[in-house]
């Protein structure tokens, strides 16, 4: 056993899988201790708040100030604000007034400015332009003049009467420690449609789907094995009804029979448990046929033989003398299926048919929700990408372990 | 006929020999037959078999690979249901439809297999497998002492130290020691009927007359049947009282060892017989079908 557990740990790829899916674990353990609270709380009114720090405006204004003159403050508070499409027509416009092209870097906000100033003539006519892009061209001017002028900012408080009272005015080059803003979030992975913080739904969704996985595989691999060892030791008529069972739910799509199941069971019955229990009840067969298949070729063994002249019963030849034997097959089995349940849980959850909303995330669901607000639409890539990212790791890593333990098992397929 | 190469091999001697023909019958069989498969792929494996063993003979089963010897040695230790024909034992016919009756049965017949390296649950210790035959011959409540002192003696018998083998896994000794470990067994469990199963044909020639000086001794100590199965037609000349000469599921010729092997009369006999390698003529290949 101890020599057994060396030679599996001696395997890379077997080491490489561990490790990555102790690293999912620990994530999943460790981030709630140091993010307590529901991951389903929503803290965003808006949807998709981008990835980033946040820090309170409100308290920003009230917080000491002091004054830094920063040379490319002002130029740099433009270039955050003038956007791609208003640099491109700026460009579009130096070149109708005879700006070689080649000198306009769009890029360079500085330089593009400079140049601005320089050609841009409210009252000139360049040729083929219409009025309303001369509006435009017009209207881009003024608001550059305006961001570029450093007036102050006043905020005023409303009193009770309605009375207005300016208790600040920001200058623009007023600047606030962030540590002496008392109010901060950093969201790693921004915020999902519900305004939800992403990363600590993801750390709870990605527990429950591992649990989902683990229940689903336990509940396969138990009946698989019962149905398989009983089918392959006895043999005969016990084994043809078996097969016959066995066969039919081959025959049918498992995964038509997931969401027949699911959709029957009703929105309202569906926890995540059930969802687990259905996807084991649904994929036990191939379990069955390969544990069979296994003990046929060990059921007339001499060892085994030896122990029913022993007078041994059924159970503990079942439990001694070919358990034993084909353990580190139902291991690996019990890994795939924990993979398996895993993906099916995300298929099923994918389609609106997994586990209730209101209780607990899981990661298909968070792709559900991502999908019905359109975030693969809009650019939030933050609600989706992770999510599929943490499925991807948890299948590779269990996969990456059966192909070692494979390996350790299977001298033949070592290379 | 020389059979010299059979007594130039081993230096046991052949004067075991009893007369063992006003003995009472131990184990018979009528019509005994097994098909596997039906339809197209039906196999029928022992044909209508017919035999009978008397208490305390050694008989050996001689054929080739395929013959349906293992098959028949399987249905004698119950381990197969036969598809017709009748198993006697000891005059009575064999009831065992149920599992209370079967452990009775195995107590009377028990079986050394051909091979040594898979007759092992390589998870279980030696001890395990030496307690379970105290255990069987009821020996279950008996103090540790005496297990441990019938398990030394039960070692001693076949030449290995019981404190050398104790907390040892069965796979951590050599072919020969194992099937040796196997005899021990029989002799922990005295049964009256041993059914061996090319006992020795997975181990080298020195061995193998220990093995089979050791299976005769437990013979004569026990006085038990033993039923030889071998392709060894040299080997089964040398330690039977009768030899059943089995081809394609059937016996094409059965009686004493002298009678069957000095003045065979089946052709299939004449050409085992011509097929044991000798070890001062040229080899005779002309007898080889095909």
């Amino acid at each position: 056993m101890k020599n057994t557990i060396r030679q599996i740990f001696h395997s890379s790829k077997f080491v490489a899988g561990f490790v990555i899916f102790v690293a999912i674990l620990l994530f999943i353990l460790l981030y709630p201790l140091f993010q307590p609270g529901n991951p389903l709380e929503m803290i965003g009114v808006g949807t998709f708040a981008e990835p980033g720090t946040y820090v309170s405006l409100y308290d920003s204004v009230t917080a000491p100030s002091e004054t830094l003159n920063l040379p490319d403050a002002a130029s740099n508070r433009l270039a955050s604000v003038l956007k791609e499409e208003d640099r491109a027509k700026m460009a579009e416009y130096l070149v109708a007034v005879g700006v070689p092209s080649e000198e306009i870097d769009v890029a360079d906000t500085e330089a593009l400015l400079a140049l601005w100033e320089k050609h841009y003539d409210e009252t000139a006519r360049p040729a083929g332009m219409t009025k309303a892009t001369r509006n435009y061209y017009k209207r881009l001017n003024q608001s550059l003049n305006s961001m570029g002028s450093g007036s102050e900012l006043s905020v005023v408080e409303q009193g009770e009467g309605g009375e207005a009272s300016t208790i600040a005015t920001i200058g623009s080059s007023d600047y606030v420690n962030v540590r002496k803003v008392p109010n901060r979030k950093t969201l790693l992975l921004g915020t999902d449609n519900f305004g939800r913080d992403v990363l600590k739904e993801l750390a709870s969704a990605a527990g429950t789907s591992v649990v989902i996985g683990l229940i689903a595989g336990t509940v396969a691999t138990l009946i698989g094995l019962l149905l398989g060892l009983l089918s392959g030791y006895l043999g005969g008529f016990v084994d043809d009804i078996i097969m016959f069972f066995t066969n039919i739910f081959t025959v049918i799509p498992s995964f038509v029979l997931l969401i027949l199941i699911s959709y029957s069971i009703g929105q309202d019955q569906r926890g995540a448990g059930v969802v687990a229990l259905v996807i084991g009840l649904t994929s036990w067969t191939w379990t069955t046929r390969s544990v069979r298949s296994q003990v046929i070729s060990l059921r007339n063994r001499d060892h085994v033989n030896l122990s029913r002249l022993s007078g041994h019963g059924l159970f503990r030849i079942l439990m001694t003398d070919i358990l034993p034997y084909i353990a580190s097959y139902v291991v690996m089995a019990f890994i795939l299926q924990v993979s398996s349940g895993i993906l099916a849980e995300a298929q099923l959850s994918l389609l609106g048919l997994g586990p209730k909303t209101t209780e607990v995330p899981t990661l298909g669901l968070m792709m559900n929700w991502a999908m019905l607000y359109s975030a693969h639409l809009n650019g939030s890539w933050w609600a989706y990408f992770p999510v599929i990212l943490m499925i991807t790791l948890i299948s590779f890593s269990l996969n990456l372990m059966n192909t070692g333990l494979d390996q350790v098992f299977n001298p033949t397929l070592r290379d | 006929m020389k059979m010299d190469n059979a007594k130039d091999q081993n230096t046991v001697t052949l004067d075991r020999r009893r007369d063992i023909s006003q003995n009472p019958l131990c184990l018979s069989g009528k019509g005994v037959t097994r098909v596997f498969g039906t339809g197209r792929r039906q196999m029928t494996a022992v044909d209508h078999v017919d035999f009978e063993f008397r208490k305390g003979e050694l008989v050996s089963i001689v054929g080739e690979s395929g013959s349906g010897k293992t098959t028949l040695s399987r249905m004698l230790l119950g381990l197969l249901s036969t598809s017709d024909g009748e198993i006697w034992f000891e005059g009575k016919p064999r009831d065992i439809s149920t599992r209370a009756k079967k452990r009775q049965y195995w107590k009377n017949i028990q079986a050394i297999f051909q091979d040594p390296f898979s007759s092992f649950n390589v998870f279980h210790k030696i001890d395990d497998v030496l307690l379970d035959c105290i255990r069987m011959t009821g020996g279950r409540d008996l103090p540790k002492e005496k297990k441990t002192e019938l398990m030394t003696q039960a070692c001693s018998f076949v030449n290995l130290k019981f404190e050398e083998l104790t907390n040892k896994y069965p796979f951590e000794l050599s072919g020969g020691q194992m099937q040796r470990l196997m005899i021990a067994r029989i002799f922990l469990l005295k049964p009256r009927i041993l059914l061996a199963d090319e006992p020795t044909s997975m181990i080298d020639a020195c061995s193998r007359a220990t093995i089979l000086d050791m299976l005769l001794n437990l013979r004569d100590e026990i006085g038990m049947t033993v039923i030889f199965i071998t392709h060894d037609i040299g080997l089964a000349y040398y330690i039977s009282d009768t030899v059943y000469i089995m081809e394609h599921g059937k016996f094409v010729e059965h009686g004493s060892a002298d009678e069957v092997i000095l003045s065979p009369k089946a052709p299939y006999t004449k050409r085992l017989i011509s097929d044991v390698p000798k070890i001062h003529e040229a080899w005779d290949l002309s007898t080889v079908e095909g």
